[in-house]
């Protein structure tokens, strides 16, 4: 099934977006991951999420790193440049790409073996910068490509295929992200289409560091009984905090909500995230208490998913650089050669 | 007792505490010297540590204009206590010892063909001064004082040094000619001046400058248009992301909106930091690091990614003494190998070995260019030698006419027109294919970047003859950066030889120097400064002239001769090593002896003994 090219030809009344491309031109190759796939499922909310924010696909940079998840940018997004890099370090190469052209839209795309254990380091720094992008792990606790070992997400208790169970503590990226300051954090699953997509493209318009954590079942083999992220557990311990739309500024809100059960936050470029509260003692923009809660239900065995942290205020490293709004990467001779006269004085100095 | 005698041509070596402030009265010392218009080599010997431990700064004052070290020491001005037996040894036979006599030397200490000068320096300052700190500082300026003295050097100068050093700040100038005086005349009433070794005033400095290569590297970076730097500090490499934000600062910021025209990143590793180099340069931006030989190990994987995918990058590899942590702050060339051939699997690198400060910034900026137009990693190798000390050099130039080279890039408008785009596509037989900007067209010219094999058209593949296509246009490519990389400097002695030595970087004063010596006693030799890899074709010309060629370089395993014997295939036995690698500057006296030691063994006959 996978070896046949995807047909060219689409149904002449596929919608089309403000830009005039349909969901189509949001789609790269066909993938060759295992059928049933939970990777496949983010690639499509991806795809989705694109379409719906108008984005011109050749402005977004997709980079990944090495895994099952770090091959899915072939799969989505064909007009855009990607960059498949090495195992665990596509945070420094998205950073050193925003550096040179912060207009683009970095999205990063990464695993649990890529994030979590070798790169770890560079996943915690990438977030401590603010550097402005959407990073997404696919998490499966398990190295799909090299068939099968724990990841360092892989939960105390869980058990492999074979039997064999894991017990060394997990690391929770959500926590970790909080703690380093991300500015927009959520969690989701892929199986939830409907949660995932917004989740996506708040994501997408949030201008700072924008962190992802979605459970992403490996069929293969993570998918079993004994295993904590697999589609049943999931589905059983899942509790959403909240469901949010995103809408771009020039939409109206209709106000027709029991009071206190919608959070509206507007981000920097004007678009409005409305969380509609599903725990009622949630609120997404307080950090400290989103560290506590997830910690206290976590405890419970309960896998916390939603917007779980957002920052209006967010500024990105660009900020922080102070770089002119023109890219560095188009910045000619008479703009970064001090000339012949600078030099002579400098010289001078030097004497 | 006899007094050693020169004039402009001698060897002041200090001992001091680190961490005492006596680097900058050292450095105002050297600057002195110049400034009499006598030429004046000053290296950094200092511990890998912060504070407390030995330290020094020799001095090398030569009218000749010969920079590299000479070993020996002729003058010691010995303020550190604990180096005092070996200072003492390192003292020639009638040269001289300054030290600071307040605290009781007994006899033995001494040597009885040395002379020996005693000032009380530490009575001098706490009768003069209460604060502490002030009694540390000025203690080094008195000693500059007395010295100005000893060899009857113009005060003047100095003056206007710390007048300048300080400017704006007159109450510090003031403090401090104070001091210099202080010392100055304790010395001319209580001790013999002049001694045997004086400075006097010439006209040898011309119109060169003052700098250390680190610094003209980061300069160089500037004028080369790099507007990214992503770095882990690491000795002896920091200074060059140091000098590269002092210069941005100075020429890159926009004076009426404060926006920085580049961006510095001190990243958390040296993984981190070629990685952030490399995400730029794939994006359209000249991008660097600069690290040292461990820094260099850390990034293996990235290079050979960057090699592979084909994206520019330039690190700056400031090498020290290896293998492993080594020795931080001594310096050696001995990460050839290791830059060379970075990464597993086949892979080449383009190298640049700089032997100054004014090669350090003109194949700085010229490494971007590189960089960009072979789409490839470019090392530029400094060594601590170069890149921490101070040295004259040319003053650098540039031509306001030259532009950025950005290499072959396809432009949004060439592929709107229709132009075929390959990303592995070599349009032009020289193994160079096209890249695009990440952006720059709506439905053309989109690839995906990766480490694995793809063909011409970025498409994956595990085809054989696909993937081996490729790796066969690497070659070419690395065979066409041949021309494009700085050729090779030739010196011939006056008569035909036989006789040839390949040398680069750093050891190139003291070759100069050896060549001298050589040909003094009747040793005639042809020289070859290689000043880049791939091996330039006037490499394998110079070695198919002479019958026996010296490798002259700075390691155990000699590097470059192994280089040239794997990519020229050149027979071993016609290549002789000279090797100096225990972390010391190499000497004109140690080239100049080995190469005399191995020309007798191999009785070749110097020509002027022929004639009789």
């Amino acid at each position: 099934m996978t070896f046949l090219p995807k047909p060219k030809l689409h149904h002449p009344k596929l919608a089309s977006n403000e830009l005039g491309f349909t969901r189509r031109d949001y789609e790269g190759s066909i993938s060759t991951l295992c059928a049933g796939c939970g990777h496949d499922s983010i690639s499509a909310a991806i795809i989705h999420a694109c379409f719906e924010l108008n984005l011109p696909p050749h402005r977004i940079a997709k980079l990944s790193g090495i895994g099952c998840s770090s091959k899915t940018p072939t799969y989505f997004l064909g007009s855009s440049h990607g960059f498949n890099s090495v195992h665990g370090r596509m945070p420094s190469v998205l950073t050193g790409a925003n550096i040179a052209n912060r207009d683009l839209i970095y999205l990063g795309v990464s695993g649990d073996g890529d994030s979590a254990s070798i790169g770890l380091g560079q996943f915690a720094h990438a977030i401590r910068r603010g550097v402005n992008m959407t990073y997404i792990v696919e998490n499966n606790g398990v190295y799909g490509l090299t068939k099968g070992q724990f990841s360092a997400t892989a939960d105390k208790g869980a058990k492999s295929k074979r039997g064999v169970v894991n017990l060394d503590e997990p690391i929770d990226l959500i926590s970790m992200a909080l703690q380093l300051g991300a500015t927009y954090i959520g969690r989701s699953f892929s199986g939830d289409k409907t949660q995932l997509v917004p989740l996506i493209k708040g994501a997408l318009s949030h201008k700072g560091a924008a962190f992802i954590d979605c459970i992403s079942p490996c069929v293969a083999f993570n998918n079993h009984e004994g295993s904590t992220k697999s589609f049943d557990y999931v589905r059983e311990h899942n509790a959403a905090v909240n469901f949010l739309d995103v809408i771009e500024s020039r939409e109206e809100i209709v106000a027709d909500y029991a009071p206190g059960s919608v959070e509206i936050v507007r981000q920097h470029d004007g678009s409005l995230l409305k969380l509609r509260k599903l725990a009622s003692d949630y609120d997404a923009t307080d950090r400290i208490a989103a560290m506590n809660y997830l910690q206290t239900h976590h405890a419970r065995g309960e896998i916390v998913t939603g917007l779980l942290y957002v920052d209006p205020e967010a500024d990105d490293m660009h900020g922080y650089l102070g770089t002119p709004a023109r890219p560095l990467n188009a910045m000619d001779d008479g703009e970064l050669c001090p000339g012949s006269l600078a030099l002579e004085r400098l010289n001078a100095s030097l004497r | 007792m006899s007094q050693l005698q020169a004039v402009n041509d001698f060897v002041v070596k200090f001992a001091n505490v680190n961490g005492s402030g006596s680097a900058s009265a050292n450095k105002l010392f050297a600057q002195s010297v110049l400034r009499m218009g006598v030429p004046a080599t000053p290296r950094n010997i200092f511990p890998s540590n912060i504070q407390g431990l030995p330290t020094w700064y020799e001095v090398r004052i030569s009218e000749a204009g010969h920079q590299g070290a000479r070993g020996g020491t002729d003058l010691m001005v010995q303020m550190n206590p604990q180096t005092w037996d070996q200072d003492v040894k390192s003292i020639v036979p009638g040269g001289y010892l300054f030290y600071d006599s307040t605290r009781n030397v007994p006899p033995s200490k001494f040597r009885a063909d040395i002379n020996v000068i005693g000032m009380p320096l530490t009575a001098i300052c706490n009768a003069e001064y209460t604060d502490s700190r002030q009694r540390q500082l000025f203690k080094n300026i008195i000693y500059v004082g007395a010295l100005s003295a000893l060899l009857d050097m113009d005060p003047g100068a100095i003056e206007t040094l710390l007048a300048d050093q300080f400017k704006g700040r007159d109450k510090i100038i003031a403090a401090n000619i104070h001091a210099l005086h202080l010392g100055r005349s304790y010395a001319k009433l209580h001790l013999a001046c002049p001694i045997g070794l004086t400075v006097r005033k010439a006209d040898k400095v011309g119109d060169r400058i003052f700098i250390e290569g680190n610094a003209a590297a980061g300069l160089g970076a500037v004028y080369g248009g790099a507007t990214v730097c992503a770095w882990y500090p690491i000795t002896p490499s920091t200074s060059v992301a140091e000098g590269f934000t002092r210069y941005c600062s100075r020429f890159r910021v926009d004076k009426e909106t404060g926006q920085k025209r580049f961006a510095i990143v001190q990243a958390e590793d040296e993984l981190a930091s070629i990685g952030m180099v490399i995400g730029a340069g794939w994006n359209g931006a000249r991008a660097f690091t600069a690290t040292s030989g461990p820094g260099l190990s850390l990034m293996q994987e990235f290079l050979g990614l960057a090699y592979f995918a084909e994206i520019p990058a330039v690190i700056f590899d400031v090498q020290r003494a290896g293998p492993s942590t080594g020795m931080p702050t001594r310096t050696q060339q001995c990460d050839l190998t290791a830059a060379a051939y970075a990464s597993h699997g086949d892979t080449k690198h383009v190298l640049l070995f700089p032997e100054d400060p004014y090669e350090c910034f003109t194949m700085a900026a010229e490494a971007f260019d590189l960089a960009d137009r072979l789409q490839t990693p470019i090392f530029v190798m400094l060594d601590l030698e170069i890149g921490m000390n101070d040295r004259l050099c040319a003053p650098f130039t540039w031509d306001d006419t030259r532009r950025m080279d950005r290499g072959k890039v396809m432009t949004a408008e060439e592929l709107e027109a229709g132009r075929d785009f390959g990303r592995y596509l070599d349009v032009d037989g020289d193994g160079i294919p096209y890249r695009t900007y990440p952006g720059t067209h709506p439905t053309r010219g989109s690839y995906f970047t990766r480490g694995t094999s793809r063909d011409r058209y970025a498409r994956y593949t595990e085809e054989g003859d696909a993937y081996q296509d490729n790796m066969e246009r690497l070659l070419k490519k690395f065979a066409t950066a041949r021309s494009l990389v700085p050729a090779p400097i030739r010196r011939d002695a006056k008569e035909a030889t036989k006789l040839g030595a390949i040398y680069f970087g750093s050891t190139a004063a003291a070759m100069d120097e050896a060549i001298e010596l050589l040909a003094a006693d009747g040793i005639a030799i042809d020289a070859l400064r290689i000043r880049a890899f791939p091996f330039n074709d006037d490499v394998e010309k110079f070695i198919a002239e002479h019958d026996q060629v010296f490798v002259v370089e700075q390691n155990r395993d000699a590097q470059l001769r192994a280089m040239l014997v794997n990519e020229l295939e050149i027979n071993p036995k016609k290549l002789s090593r000279v090797l100096h690698y225990d972390g010391s500057p190499i000497t004109a006296r140690f080239i100049a002896g080995a190469i005399a030691d191995t020309a007798s063994s191999l009785k070749i006959v110097p020509l002027r003994k022929v004639a009789t």
